[in-house]
């Protein structure tokens, strides 16, 4: 197999954090990586509390240690996260097949910048997580 | 090369996600729909309701597809993320064992929770 040449990562956390003049849409891309390590964190807990019900134990419901307030804060956070990790998601599924970014334009004086062209996008799918954050808000609000 | 075809697979694996989290979402989290498949009470995770859902073979089989695909769209995409770090060949190869193993290992304890809690839910309802 061939070698793979490396380089030195010299931006450091940076790297990861640092949208730089990519625009707005880098940093929702940001957010996106950091929700979804925080439903990842989540997840794994939840498949060990939810795989003891096979023992009888549900500590989710009724008297159980995680049905108090302070867990249902915190479902609801893991709710908001999974929202916005779905809805630019599937911006950033659309943006990699080649949609909503426009067609391919000769380089000719004064350049015109793609970078904007998915801004509707990023709107259009920003606004959908705001109605399911209300929606599920709600729903742990009345509960 | 298999990086690109991994990756098509995280993808793929999201947009799976997209229905299979989105039904649970739906059913434990949204006002007008968290009654679905909850016929005792109004709390949809209650231990009633929750034994009404590990009965159904449906949920059953969704509760294992839904762990799969949601362990590899996960430890694959952090993988992704400590990659980008640009880690020596070895460092990468243990980093992608140890996440084969906790991701195969959560597979298997959940699997087997989904199948045992299901023949409870059973056993319950004839009894």
């Amino acid at each position: 197999m061939a070698e793979i040449k490396r380089y030195d990562n010299r931006l450091g956390i940076w790297g990861w954090l640092g949208g730089g003049r990519w625009g707005v849409e880098r940093y929702a891309y940001i957010l996106h990586r950091i929700t979804g390590l925080g439903i990842l964190f989540y997840f794994l807990l939840h498949i060990v509390v939810t795989s003891l019900r096979a023992k009888g134990i549900y500590l989710w419901a009724g008297t159980g240690f995680l049905h108090q307030p302070i867990f249902e804060l915190g479902e609801y956070l893991v709710f908001a996260a999974f929202a916005y990790h779905a809805f630019n998601g599937i911006r950033l599924v659309l943006v990699e097949l080649g949609f909503a970014v426009g067609k391919p334009i000769e380089p000719v004086y004064p350049y015109k910048t793609s970078l904007n062209v998915q801004r509707p996008l990023l709107v259009c799918m920003m606004i959908l997580t705001a109605v399911f954050l209300a929606i599920g808000g709600y729903a742990a609000l009345i509960e | 090369m298999n990086g690109t075809r991994y990756w098509t697979w995280h993808m793929t694996a999201g947009v799976v996600l997209l229905f299979l989290l989105g039904l649970h979402m739906l059913i434990m989290h949204m006002v007008g729909t968290a009654h679905w498949f909850a016929p005792y009470g109004t709390e949809p995770d209650s231990l009633q309701n929750s034994l009404f859902r590990d009965g159904k073979l449906f949920f059953t089989v969704t509760y294992i597809l839904l762990l799969g695909v949601a362990l590899y769209h996960g430890l694959y995409g952090l993988r992704t993320i400590l990659f980008e770090l640009t880690l020596k060949p070895a460092t990468e190869k243990t980093i992608t064992a140890v996440l084969l193993i906790v991701g195969v290992g959560l597979f298997g304890l959940g699997t087997w929770a989904a199948v045992a809690a299901h023949g409870i839910a059973l056993a319950g309802a004839r009894g």
